[in-house]
């Protein structure tokens, strides 16, 4: 397994291994500190001394994850959206009257915080302020506008685009089918969402325009865009796929630049926040920074462990990469 | 895979017991703890497990096929479950009494991720002695999860008599031969009869004979009474119609069973498309399917089950040598094409 790339340049040895406690479902950066959200209970926080903090957030299994580089967002079934600083300070933001499942978070540009239970979507700003959404069916997947107070939710035949200040019904995005995760470009001019089936499904805000990208092996579950917002690298196939975005069609009658094949499924893509150049972490536990330029591989984590890539984040600055597996195998490279 | 996470789905007509079963599960002394998926909370009282309320959300898939549904609560839910795994030994989904089972089971074959995580043990349906006969005729619902069922619990016997109590049954067999039958009263069975089945687990589709070929012979006294006036020959039901001499035997206007075999080796090249595109074109009548099958030049037993369109297959072991090698099907389904299925198999023959 071990000579799965064998010239191929390695970083490994930059690696600076991290007793997480647990399997992390995600990673974030917090400055310098890095952050694997584990499956249950809590967070380990890791300073750039490498001196570790276990933090509590939830009585149970946490269900997702976000962060905007100054605080990490996450929901659990306990019913409660928890909060936490680079300081490790936690918070309640609420907790759910009826303990449901928080299914899903997102964090807005200007410190808002969305979260879901089942098919009901809240928000609340920072003056606590809190809104509500009911929907015909299940949130998928919550991302806020880069602009404006703004959210998109993904669900069964469609997203619809919220204000949760508006008194106006949400605008909707009408496709078949079952819409799980959501994203909206850097620049605001697309949304995608990953379905039930292996594909994407885009829309062109301005007009609507649908944009179909299929092609996967399974379901999507993992996408970023690059820091010039030119690409969305997307997991859910044997290989990296990059759709471009960056003209006024988007990847529509275009062809997804494919790098990095490998044997096993591509899981957890994260773009670095500067350069063109994507951590992608396999099925088995590879993970390699694949530079788009000219597709040149360097090796961060050998799939020697065979342990699904749960989770991978990026510093702010770009120099340090998290990065953890199923089997609880995580680190911290340093680039610098 | 012995690590996945084994899933025993409860359905039953409003009324029937599901909830007592349930109770009953969780509360035996098994030293076991059960991750349960629930449309009502309330009516269910043990702290000691994991219980989450589900919406029954049932979502088509983009796949050209209107009978390819999933729940898709349910892979929110199990994914979500899966944060704890280690927390809880198997997963119980009780569906609401109108629920139609076939949503529930696709979404293991479906979705990829809950496949590799999970396993689909069995559908576990509770019937209703008395009332499920009146059932049968205006809920459709009902005779969906008798069809579907792998274990059928005849609850509720104390309040009906014996002769009564052989209609339905017969009832039931006229529409699924090949579940487990059990006669209870409040609900109350031993839990190895209705857990740990592994009824959708390739490896123990050994024997698609009618359940009541074997032993399990409560129904074997009575008369026989072939309820003829419908236009085909209803003895590809039991084509051992001496076995079972004497069984009382209803034929379902609406869901029968299609049980066929050869003894000639079957041409993979011919069987396979063949049966690709029986499902697609007719799944939404199948409901479910199974099948093992001889192959000509090929040493293993394949074997394969289905639940309308969607199939999975593989090769099984070798044909022993003092094994018969003898292919057999078998189907059950509203208003199957019958003669089609007949055709189509005897085609397949090498």
């Amino acid at each position: 397994m071990s000579d799965v790339r064998p010239n191929t340049p390695s970083v490994a040895d930059r690696t600076q291994p991290v007793a997480t406690g647990g399997s992390a479902i995600a990673a974030h950066f917090l400055g310098d500190t890095a952050a694997f959200v584990l499956s249950e209970e809590a967070a380990m926080l890791v300073k750039a001394d490498g001196t570790s903090q276990r933090v509590p957030l939830h009585d149970g299994g946490i269900l997702s994850s976000t962060s905007d580089g100054a605080r990490i967002v996450t929901g659990g079934d306990d019913g409660k959206v928890a909060e936490v600083d680079r300081d490790g300070t936690v918070r309640t933001v609420v907790a759910d009257p009826k303990k449901r499942w928080i299914d899903q978070v997102a964090l807005g540009p200007d410190g808002a915080v969305a979260w879901s239970t089942g098919k009901t979507v809240q928000t609340i700003n920072r003056k606590g302020e809190v809104r509500s959404l009911d929907l015909p069916s299940t949130a998928g997947g919550l991302a806020f506008l880069p602009k404006g107070f703004r959210l998109a939710i993904a669900h069964y035949n469609g997203a619809s685009l919220w204000f949760p200040n508006a008194q106006a019904k949400p605008e909707s995005l009408e496709w078949k089918g079952s819409h799980l995760g959501v994203t909206v470009s850097p620049d605001g001019r697309f949304l995608v969402t990953t379905m039930q089936e292996p594909m994407l499904h885009g829309w062109r805000l301005v007009d609507s325009k649908h944009m179909r990208m299929s092609g996967y092996a399974t379901r999507v579950r993992s996408m970023s865009w690059t820091a010039d917002g030119a690409f969305l690298a997307t997991g859910g196939s044997d290989q990296l796929i990059l759709w471009p975005f960056s003209s006024k069609d988007g990847p529509m009658g275009k062809q997804p630049t494919i790098l990095a094949p490998h044997a096993k499924r591509l899981a957890v893509v994260a773009c670095h926040p500067k350069q063109p150049v994507v951590a992608a972490g396999y099925e088995d536990g590879l993970v390699l920074l694949v530079r788009l330029d000219d597709g040149a591989e360097v090796l961060v984590h050998s799939s020697d462990l065979d342990t699904p890539v749960t989770a991978l984040a990026w510093s702010a600055d770009g120099l340090r990469l998290a990065f953890a597996c199923e089997d609880r195998t995580a680190g911290v490279v340093d680039l610098a | 895979m012995s690590d996945k996470i084994p899933v025993t789905v409860l359905t039953g007509y409003l009324g029937a017991g599901k909830t007592t079963l349930l109770n009953r599960i969780l509360s035996e002394p098994h030293g076991k703890k059960y991750a349960v998926i629930v449309n009502e909370f309330g009516e269910i009282g043990i702290d000691n497990d994991l219980i989450v309320n589900a919406d029954e959300e049932v979502f088509e898939m983009n796949n050209g096929c209107i009978c390819c549904t999933v729940r898709g609560d349910l892979i929110r839910i199990i994914e979500g479950l899966m944060r704890r795994k280690g927390k809880f030994d198997a997963i119980i989904v009780e569906t609401t009494g109108l629920a139609d089972p076939a949503p529930v089971a696709q979404t293991f074959f479906v979705d990829e991720e809950v496949g590799k995580k999970t396993r689909l043990d069995a559908v576990v349906t509770v019937a209703d002695a008395k009332w499920l006969k009146d059932r049968l005729k205006d809920a459709p619902e009902a005779k969906n999860q008798i069809a579907f069922a792998d274990v059928i619990l005849l609850n509720k016997t104390d309040l009906v008599e014996e002769p009564d109590l052989q209609e339905v049954e017969a009832r039931i067999r006229g529409i699924n031969p090949y579940a487990k039958l059990h006669r209870t009263q409040r609900s109350q069975i031993a839990l190895d009869e209705v857990l740990d089945r592994k009824a959708f687990d390739l490896d123990r589709i050994l024997d698609i004979e009618p359940d009541f070929l074997h032993g399990d012979d409560h129904a074997h006294d009575h008369d026989h009474h072939h309820d003829h006036g419908h236009h085909h020959d209803h003895d590809h039901h039991h084509d051992h119609g001496h076995h079972h001499h004497g069984v009382k035997h209803y034929h379902d206007e609406e869901m029968q069973s299609l049980s066929l075999k050869t003894e000639k080796p079957l041409d993979p090249d011919k069987f396979f498309p063949w049966i690709q595109k029986l499902v697609a074109e007719d799944g939404p009548a199948i409901l479910r399917s199974k099948g093992i099958l001889s192959f000509k030049d090929d040493p293993d037993r394949f074997v394969f089950q289905g639940v309308h369109m969607i199939l999975d297959g593989d090769h099984q072991r070798p044909w022993k040598a003092d094994e018969k090698r003898e292919s057999r099907i078998v189907f059950i389904g509203k208003h199957l094409p019958e003669d089609k299925i007949r055709t189509g198999f005897a085609d397949c023959v090498a």
